[in-house]
C-alpha cells in the first residue's frame, strides 16, 4: 500500500525533518499555505492575472456546455424531476459498475503507486541503460485506450498470446481468462491492461519531481548512516509530495475515466461507470440517464479531489529543502 | 570487501528488476507489433506464432492506402501543436501562480480546472458541438484543439505547479535583487529549472490530443484527426486491420517522447543547483 | 546522462533555445497548415456533398463503397463518411438544433433513424417517383417513422442465418438436415458435438457489447416458440423459449459474451456454428468458402421466426444540398447500384432485382441460404422494433437484460420476466403504438405484452 505512502509520510515527518509547522489547513484565505518557500508578500492581483486567462479560456467554452449536460440529468420534459436518478438506481447495472469502478481505484492506485515509484527510483540508481530503460517505460503512454485495449485482448483471448505461449509450452490448450463466469481471472487481466497502460503517466510526474531533489541531501543522509528505507521515507518521498499529490488526483480522476480497455476485455461482463454512461448514451439513446451517471462520477471525482487537496496539503517537505 | 559485495549484489539486484519493468511495458508493445505486420491467415491460427517468422505488411498497406490519412496526419499534428501551445501558454503561469501565491480560492480554482476532466465527454458532445457550430468553429481541427487544450490544462497547471514549488524562490528573489525584472527573473532562473515539469505536461499534452476519439469525432465531419479517422471505424474492421492501425498510431507518439524525454531528464545527473 | 553533470548551464541555455524553437514551430504549424485543417474525405472537390452513414464502416467496406460511389454517381463528389451510432446521433442532433446543417444524406439503420424522426425532411414525394423500384411494402412502410410520413428510403436489406463449419457436420444427428433444422436438433448437435470436441462448445452468439444477439431473441427464439414477439412476453410458450436457451447457453462457448461479430471467432476456429447478420459472418467463408454451409436459422414449434434488417437513407431538415441528396439517393436505388453493393459488402437489394450468378463465393452462400430461410414452410417474418422512436435501445436492452437474468445469472424464468413485462409496458404505454409483426397488427391499438 504505499499510495498511503505520500500521506503516511506526511505524517511522520513534521517531528523528524521538517521545521515548519502546519499552517492551519482549514484556513486558505490571504496567508500564504506555504511560508516558508511562498512569497511573503500576497500580490492577488497578480495571481489573479496569472491565473485569469485559464479561467476565461474554460468558462467561454465549456461552462455552458457542462450546464447543459448537467442539467439534463435533473430535467424532464416538464421542469425538475428525480424520475432518470431513480431510473439508474434502479438499472441492474448501475451499482455493479458503482462496485467495480470502487474496487478498480482502490486496488489500482495503490499498485499502480508503489510500481511508478518502483521504477522512478531504480531510474534514480542512474543503471546503465537508463535512458532506454525509461523511454520504453513510457511508452505506453503513446497508445490511446482503445489500442491498449486491444493489446491486451490479443494477450487474454482464449487463442491469445498468453494461452499460445501455454501451448508452445506443453501447458494445456488454452483456459478462458475472459469468460463472464472467471471473475477473478477477468478482473486481474482488467487490473493488469491498466496498470501497464497508465502507470506511464504517474512515472512522469514522478520522475519530474524528482528531478528537482538534489541528491546533496540524500547523500548527506546517506553518510550519517541512514539506511535506504530511511531515506526514502524522511528526505524523499516529504519532497515528492506535491508531484505525488498532483499524479494522485490526476490518475483518480483518469482512472474515474477509465472504460475501454475493460470493455475491450470484458464487454459488460465488467461494467465501469463511464461505460454505462456509454451504454445508455448510445445503445439506449437515453442522454438523461446518461447525465445522471455522469453526475455521479463528477461528484465522485471532485470528492476525491477535495479529499486529497486538504489531506495532502501540509506543506511538510520544505524543511528538507534548506 | 564485503561492502564492495554488496554494491556489486545491488547494482545486479537493480539491473534484474529494471529488465523485469522492460519485459513488462515492452512485450505488450512487442506483440501489437508482431500482430500488425503479420498476415491475416497467420493471426487466425493457434496457437499464435510468438516469434516474427511470418512478416507480411499487406495489413498495414490497406491500412495506409484507405481515404484521409495523410490528411488525418496532417490535422492531428496540427491539432497536437496548437493544443501544446496554447495549454503551455495558459496553463504555466496558472501552475505558478498555483504554486507562488496562496490566493483567495485556489483549491475552488483547481476544482474548476478539473470539470471538464471529471465529467465523461460523452455527456457534453452535443451541448459542444452546439457552440462550435454558433461560433463557425465546427468541423475545424481549431475546435479540436480547444477542446484538446481543455482536457490537457489541468495536467498542465498541476504539473508546473508541482515543480514550481519546488524552484527555491530565493533564486529568483536574488535575481530580482540583482536587477532582474519579475518575467525575466522567471525566464532566466525559473523556467530552467522548471523544465522537466513543462516537458512532462508538453508530453502530457500532445499524446492526450493524439489519442483522443470521441471529442474529435463529434466536433468534425470531413476534417478528422488521424485517431478518429481510424481508430472509431477501426472498431468494427477485422482484427488484422485493427492491430495495424492500432501500431500505425502509436509511431508518431513515440517519436514525439523520444523528443522530449530529453528535457525530462534535463536536470538528471546535475548536483548543483 | 552524467555528462550533463559538468556543465549544466550551457547545456540549460541550449535546452532553453530549443524550446523556443519548438514554441515558434507550434505557432507557425496553424499558418502553414490549410486554413481549419485538411479535408479526410474528399470534400474538398467542387460540388461535393456530405453523406454521414453509420453503414460499411469497416476500412475495406468503406473503400469499396466510395469506389461505387465514384463510378455511379454522376454530378459531383460525395464525401462518404463513416462513424459509430453515437456520433451519427449526436451529429444529426447538435447540426439540426443549432439550424446550421452540414450533412446533406444521412444513411443508417432503423434503429439510427429511429429516435430522430422529426429531424428528417418528408420524402413522399421521392417515394413516389421510386414507385418503379418496386419496394416491398413490408420494407417501405419501417421508413414511414412520424405519422406515416417516409421518413427514410429503404436502401439495403440482411437477415441473420447460421454459419456452420463442414467440420461441425459429423456431429449432426441422424435424421437432422442441416438446412431445415429444428430449435431442438440444434441442441442436441451442439451438445453432441461439444462432448466429441474435447467438451470445448462449438456454438457461438454474438453476445458481445455490439454484438446482436438481442435479435436473436426478438427475431428468432421467440416468433419461433411463441410465435410473437412482444404480445407473447410472459406467455408460458416464452417461459418455455428462455428454458430452452437456459439449455443451448450451456454448449455455448462462454467467449461469447465477448463476440461482437462471428466472422473472426470462425474464422480462427474458436467456434465452428453460429448465428448472426450477414454481413457480419460474410469473411467467414472468404478465404476457403468450400469448407462453409449457409443455413437458415432453426424452426420451432410455433414456425420459422426470422428477422429483416433495413437500412434507410434520409435527408436532414435544412440539408445544403437536398436536392443533389435526392439524386444520389436515386442513384444508390437502382437495381444496377443495388447489385454491386450485394457483390461487393454482402447487402442485399430492397429493390426489384434479379441475383446474378457470378457472385462472390461467400455472398452466393448467404443469398441462398437467405432465399431458403423467407421460402421455408412455415417461415414467419418479424421485425425490429417499429416507430419506438427514442426507447428503441431500451426496448432492446430488455431482451438483454432477460438473457444476463436467466442465463448468466440463473434467474427463475417467469419471476425475471414478468419483471421485464412491467418495464416493456412501461415504455410501450409512453410511445402508444401498435404492435408489429409477427404480432397481430391493429392500427390505433397500443401494443401491450399481454
Amino acid at each position: 500500500m504505499l499510495a498511503a505512502g505520500p500521506g503516511g509520510g506526511g505524517a511522520d515527518v513534521p517531528g523528524a525533518v521538517t521545521t515548519a509547522p502546519d499552517p492551519a489547513p482549514t484556513e486558505p484565505k490571504t496567508t500564504p499555505a506555504r511560508p516558508s518557500r511562498r512569497r511573503r508578500r500576497t500580490r492577488v492581483p497578480t495571481a489573479a492575472l496569472l491565473v485569469a486567462p485559464s479561467v476565461v479560456f474554460l468558462a467561454a467554452l465549456f461552462l455552458w456546455p457542462i450546464v447543459v449536460g448537467v442539467g439534463q440529468a435533473v430535467t424532464g420534459t416538464d421542469g425538475p424531476t428525480l424520475a432518470h436518478l431513480r431510473r439508474m438506481v434502479d438499472d441492474p447495472y448501475f451499482w455493479t459498475a458503482t462496485r467495480n469502478t470502487a474496487l478498480l481505484i482502490v486496488v489500482l492506485i495503490p499498485l499502480q503507486f508503489a510500481f511508478a515509484l518502483t521504477m522512478a527510483l531504480l531510474l534514480r540508481e542512474r543503471p546503465r541503460l537508463a535512458s532506454f530503460y525509461f523511454y520504453v517505460w513510457c511508452v505506453p503512454l503513446a497508445i490511446s485506450d482503445l489500442a491498449a485495449g486491444l493489446v491486451w485482448l490479443s494477450i487474454f483471448a482464449d487463442r491469445g498470446y498468453l494461452n499460445s505461449a501455454l501451448a508452445h509450452l506443453g501447458l494445456g490448450d488454452g483456459y478462458a481468462w475472459l469468460s463472464y463466469d472467471n471473475q477473478t481471472t477477468m478482473f486481474v487481466a482488467v487490473l493488469l491492461a491498466e496498470l501497464w497502460r497508465a502507470t506511464s503517466l504517474v512515472l512522469v510526474i514522478v520522475v519530474a519531481g524528482l528531478q528537482n531533489i538534489p541528491r546533496d541531501y540524500d547523500e548527506a543522509a546517506a553518510v550519517f548512516g541512514a539506511t535506504y528505507w530511511q531515506r526514502l521515507r524522511h528526505v524523499i518521498l516529504p519532497q515528492l509530495r506535491p508531484s505525488l499529490q498532483v499524479a494522485l488526483i490526476l490518475r483518480t480522476i483518469l482512472g474515474l475515466q477509465t472504460f475501454a480497455v475493460a470493455q475491450a476485455l470484458t464487454g459488460r461482463s465488467f461494467p465501469l461507470l463511464v461505460g454505462e454512461t456509454y451504454q445508455w448514451y448510445v445503445t439506449l439513446q437515453n442522454e438523461r440517464v446518461s447525465a445522471a451517471i455522469a453526475l455521479v462520477i463528477m461528484l465522485m471525482s471532485l470528492g476525491t479531489a477535495v479529499v486529497y487537496l486538504r489531506v495532502l496539503r501540509d506543506p511538510a517537505a520544505t524543511g528538507g529543502e534548506r | 570487501m564485503s561492502r564492495l559485495r554488496a554494491a556489486r549484489r545491488r547494482s545486479i539486484a537493480i539491473h534484474v528488476a529494471c529488465v523485469a519493468v522492460t519485459l513488462f511495458m515492452g512485450l505488450p508493445i512487442y506483440l501489437i507489433a508482431l500482430a500488425a505486420l503479420s498476415s491475416r491467415e497467420s493471426l487466425n491460427r493457434f496457437p499464435l506464432a510468438l516469434l516474427p517468422t511470418e512478416l507480411s505488411t499487406e495489413t498495414m498497406r490497406v491500412f495506409l492506402d484507405s481515404t484521409g490519412v495523410v490528411g488525418g496526419f496532417q490535422n492531428s499534428v496540427e491539432v497536437g501543436l496548437i493544443s501544446l501551445a496554447l495549454s503551455l501558454a495558459l496553463g504555466v503561469p496558472a501552475g505558478y501562480a498555483v504554486a507562488r501565491y496562496a490566493f483567495r480560492g485556489r483549491e475552488p480554482y483547481q476544482l474548476f480546472l478539473l470539470l471538464t476532466r471529471a465529467l465523461p465527454i460523452v455527456v457534453l458532445s452535443v451541448p459542444l458541438a452546439r457552440v462550435f457550430l454558433a461560433t463557425g468553429l465546427y468541423d475545424t481541427t481549431y475546435a479540436v484543439a480547444l477542446l484538446h487544450t481543455a482536457l490537457a490544462l489541468p495536467t498542465t497547471v498541476l504539473i508546473t505547479s508541482a515543480i514550481f514549488v519546488a524552484v527555491p524562490v530565493e533564486h529568483e528573489e536574488a535575481a530580482m535583487v540583482f536587477g532582474a525584472s519579475a518575467p525575466r527573473a522567471f525566464t532566466r532562473v525559473v523556467l530552467p529549472q522548471a523544465l522537466p515539469g513543462i516537458a512532462a505536461a508538453a508530453i502530457f499534452t500532445f499524446v492526450t490530443s493524439w489519442n483522443e476519439v470521441l471529442g474529435a469525432a463529434v466536433l468534425t465531419l470531413n476534417r478528422r484527426t488521424l485517431p478518429a479517422q481510424v481508430l472509431s471505424t477501426l472498431a468494427d474492421s477485422p482484427l488484422a486491420f485493427r492491430f495495424a492501425g492500432g501500431f500505425a498510431l502509436v509511431v508518431p507518439a513515440l517519436v514525439f517522447i523520444a523528443f522530449m524525454r530529453r528535457y525530462l531528464l534535463n536536470m538528471w545527473g546535475t548536483t548543483i543547483r | 546522462m552524467a555528462r550533463h553533470a559538468g556543465r549544466p548551464g550551457t547545456d540549460l541555455r541550449l535546452d532553453r533555445r530549443r524550446l523556443l524553437g519548438l514554441g515558434l514551430a507550434a505557432g507557425a504549424a496553424p499558418l502553414l497548415g490549410a486554413c481549419g485543417g485538411a479535408s479526410t474525405t474528399g470534400s474538398d472537390e467542387e460540388g461535393a456533398i456530405t453523406f454521414l452513414s453509420t453503414q460499411f464502416t469497416p476500412v475495406e467496406e468503406r473503400q469499396r463503397f466510395e469506389q461505387i460511389l465514384r463510378d455511379r454517381v454522376k454530378g459531383g463528389a460525395v464525401a462518404y463518411n463513416t462513424v459509430e451510432p453515437n456520433v451519427f446521433s449526436s451529429t444529426i442532433t447538435s447540426q439540426v438544433g443549432a439550424g446550421r446543417v452540414q450533412v446533406s444524406l444521412a444513411g443508417g439503420l432503423h434503429g439510427d433513424f429511429a429516435p430522430h424522426a422529426d429531424k428528417f425532411e418528408n420524402l413522399d414525394d421521392l417515394a413516389g417517383k421510386l414507385a418503379d423500384r418496386r419496394i416491398p411494402t413490408d420494407l417501405a412502410d419501417l421508413g414511414k417513422l412520424s405519422g406515416g410520413a417516409t421518413t427514410y428510403l429503404p436502401w439495403m436489406q440482411a437477415s441473420y442465418v447460421l454459419a456452420v463449419n463442414k467440420r461441425a457436420l459429423q456431429w449432426l444427428p441422424s435424421g437432422a438436415d442441416v438446412q431445415n433444422l429444428t430449435y431442438d436438433q440444434l441442441l442436441t448437435w451442439v451438445g453432441d458435438a461439444r462432448r466429441a470436441n474435447g467438451n470445448k462448445p462449438v456454438l457461438g452468439l454474438p453476445c458481445g457489447p455490439k454484438g446482436l444477439y438481442h435479435r436473436f431473441f426478438q427475431g428468432y427464439l421467440l416468433p419461433s416458440f411463441t410465435g410473437g414477439q412482444m404480445t407473447t412476453f410472459r406467455s408460458p410458450a416464452a417461459v418455455l423459449a428462455w428454458q430452452y436457451m437456459v439449455e443451448l447457453w450451456a454448449q455455448t462457448a462462454p467467449a461469447s459474451t465477448n463476440y461482437d461479430n462471428m466472422q473472426e471467432p470462425l474464422q480462427r476456429g474458436e467456434v465452428l456454428i453460429a448465428w448472426d447478420h450477414v454481413a457480419r459472418l460474410v469473411n467467414a467463408p472468404a478465404d476457403k468458402p468450400d469448407d462453409w454451409i449457409m443455413a437458415p436459422a432453426p424452426r420451432g414449434p410455433q414456425g420459422l421466426g426470422y428477422l429483416l434488417v433495413v437500412a434507410g437513407l434520409a435527408i436532414p431538415k435544412g440539408a445544403p444540398d437536398a436536392d443533389r441528396a435526392r439524386q444520389v439517393i436515386e442513384t444508390l436505388t437502382t437495381p444496377d447500384v443495388q447489385l454491386e453493393v450485394l457483390r461487393r459488402n454482402a447487402f442485399f437489394p430492397v429493390v426489384e432485382a434479379a441475383l446474378p450468378t457470378d457472385l462472390p463465393p461467400a455472398v452466393a452462400l448467404e443469398a441462398e441460404a437467405v432465399r431458403r430461410q423467407q421460402d421455408a414452410q412455415g417461415a414467419l417474418l418479424a421485425l425490429p422494433p417499429v416507430g419506438l422512436g427514442a426507447k428503441d435501445g431500451e426496448v432492446s436492452q430488455i431482451f438483454k437484460n432477460c438473457f444476463k437474468e436467466i442465463c448468466l445469472d440463473r434467474r427463475p424464468v417467469q419471476q425475471v420476466l414478468d419483471r421485464q413485462a412491467q418495464q416493456l409496458n412501461a415504455i410501450l404505454d409512453e410511445v402508444k403504438v401498435p404492435c408489429w409483426r409477427p404480432d397481430p397488427v391493429v392500427a390505433g391499438q397500443t401494443c401491450r405484452v399481454q
